[in-house]
């Protein structure tokens, strides 16, 4: 099976959910004029990234009647879709959140688990930290989804992967940090690097939509890809420039890859459980 | 080997991306700036060139009666080279009542009298021209205070705040600022023969690599001492920073109501654009 598979690298208005739901709906056409089958925005899409006090006012109950899903959902009749919004639960905890939209209906919602707060991040802040990392059935088989930090830790990869997900599906607002000689910074060489690796380690598909833009004086780099089960680049959009881009690729990839390097087949989560409990009990 | 060499296209990608960015988003088109004839004014100059078309850009030369004559012919110079627009306003007459008005006058609040005055006619400027006044301070002279608090650190964007002397030095030969801009000694020219590095008493090129040390790499000062640097020099760097800081931050408002600006109402200047 081939699907198209695009990546929207794209600037956003920060808390200006109306403004930003246009721009999803106008790269939605863009896609759907080059038959694309699943096309994956950056983190807070919808919202923008340093929202502070921009969050609660950004912030979407994901149902049918919300006008913003109400639209995307429509438009997710004619492809797959992940995006990035302020979650508000049922009791107004607020997430930074994925959501999965297909045929009119939401799929799934990943509540970010991974919150950075350090450095110039302040997440854990404004936002509460999910407690779920869940594959889930898709018309493409099973899918993870990861929001930024959750993949700058290895184990929510790893997790997705023993669930089942045979592609990963990451999204960030990555600023760009870490100026040296080579000609990108290290943030970006760093994310590159990781995405490459859990591509060949779980002989998965990674896909990362990162963003663009600026907001005050942060800068986020884009350079959003694809690799292949065997850690091969399959795309790899500009860095720092908006850009639409799809890219095929095999799902029949998998069985050559895993044929050639059976990791998933021979990987003991008995034996890993039973380390995990024993380093837990000793601590 | 402390190496603060950075990839120069990069730094310019970013920044001119940057200043475009920003500025558009606060609903401006055009910036302005003190040109000195200095290395960071002419940077910041040229970058903006770049990233707004020099038709944009406005540098205006403000002289002081004791301002070198060649400072003002590298301004020149540079304008003439980027096609830049440009005005010249000396401050003189303007800044002389008010030193003169004190017997006790010293050239310490001399000069911060004339950085503040060139301030005052930029951001006059600033509404004449429909423009921002562009920053033109860099990471070192931050981290040490080396500034006049609402004068030369007053601006609307900072291009070039999070890059070292040494590496403005790299930056400005690789955009083709004119040798003798990057060769001259630094001075904030508040007096005559005033030189950034005689008054603070150590040359950029020391004081970077500890900043390096310090700020970027997360060194512990004892830590800088074991690589080399001298115990009075690290405390005297660190006492800089510290006792400057007030001129890196906005002024702490004393807190009295539930929601307070700065403590617990937080936007980003960007908020809604």
């Amino acid at each position: 099976m081939k699907i198209n598979l695009a990546l929207a690298q794209f600037n956003t208005q920060l808390g200006n959910v109306q403004a930003n739901l246009q721009k999803h709906l106008d790269l939605i056409d863009q896609a759907v004029a080059q038959n694309v089958d699943l096309m994956i925005f950056p983190e807070l899409s919808l919202t923008g990234y340093a929202l502070q006090d921009l969050a609660i006012p950004s912030a979407i109950r994901p149902h049918q009647k919300d006008p913003v899903f109400y639209a995307l959902l429509e438009a997710s009749q004619k492809l797959d879709l992940m995006v990035g919004f302020v979650h508000e639960d049922q009791r107004h905890k607020f997430y930074i959140a994925a959501a999965y939209l297909a045929g009119g209906r939401i799929i799934h919602i990943h509540n970010k688990v991974y919150l950075p707060t350090y450095g110039m991040f302040d997440e854990g802040r404004f936002f509460a930290p999910g407690d779920a990392i869940r594959a889930f059935k898709t018309r493409f088989g099973k899918v993870g989804m990861l929001i930024c930090e959750d993949f700058w830790h290895a184990s929510p990869p790893y997790l997705l992967w023993l669930d089942g997900a045979d592609i990963l599906l990451f999204q960030s607002a990555s600023p760009g940090r870490g100026l040296n000689q080579d000609p990108r910074l290290s943030s970006s060489a760093w994310v590159e690097h990781t995405n490459r690796a859990y591509a060949g380690l779980f002989t998965n598909f990674v896909a990362h939509a990162n963003r663009v833009g600026y907001e005050d004086g942060l800068n986020f780099w884009g350079g959003s890809t694809i690799f292949d089960p065997n850690g091969d680049l399959v795309v790899r959009a500009p860095d720092f420039e908006p850009a639409l881009t799809v890219a095929e690729i095999d799902l029949n990839q998998l069985h050559r890859s895993r044929a050639r390097l059976p990791l998933l087949r021979d990987e003991r989560t008995a034996l890993v459980l039973r380390e995990l409990e024993r380093i837990q009990g000793a601590a | 080997m402390i190496d603060l060499t950075i990839n120069t296209d990069l730094a310019t990608k970013i920044i001119t991306g940057f200043i475009k960015s920003e500025l558009n988003r606060m609903g401006f088109k055009k910036a302005l700036m003190g040109v000195s004839g200095g290395i960071d004014s002419a940077l910041s100059l040229y970058f903006s060139a770049m990233a707004l078309g020099p038709e944009n850009v406005l540098a205006v030369r403000m002289p002081y009666k004791t301002s070198p004559p060649e400072t003002l012919e590298d301004a020149q110079t540079m304008i003439d080279a980027l096609g830049v627009q440009s005005m010249t306003i000396e401050i003189t007459d303007m800044v002389d009542p008010l030193i003169n008005l004190h017997e006790d006058m010293t050239k310490l609040r001399a000069g911060n009298i004339m950085a503040r005055m060139r301030m005052i006619v930029l951001y006059d400027q600033s509404v004449a021209f429909n423009g921002l006044v562009m920053g033109t301070s860099n990471k070192t002279e931050m981290l040490l205070g080396y500034s006049t608090v609402y004068g030369d650190s007053a601006a609307a964007l900072q291009p070039i705040g999070d890059l070292f002397k040494t590496q403005v030095r790299q930056l400005a030969r690789a955009l083709g600022v004119p040798e003798q801009v990057i060769q001259k000694a630094p001075s904030a020219d508040l007096w005559i023969g005033q030189t950034d590095e005689g008054e603070l008493g150590f040359t950029y090129a020391d004081v970077d690599k500890l900043l390096y040390l310090l700020v970027d790499q997360r060194y512990r000062p004892e830590d800088c001492v074991k690589e080399g640097f001298n115990k009075d020099f690290v405390d005297r760097v660190l006492g800089l920073m510290r006792k400057n800081h007030f001129k890196r931050v906005m002024p702490p408002i004393a807190k009295l109501s539930q929601r307070t600006i700065g403590y617990d109402f937080l936007y980003l200047r960007d908020w809604g654009t």
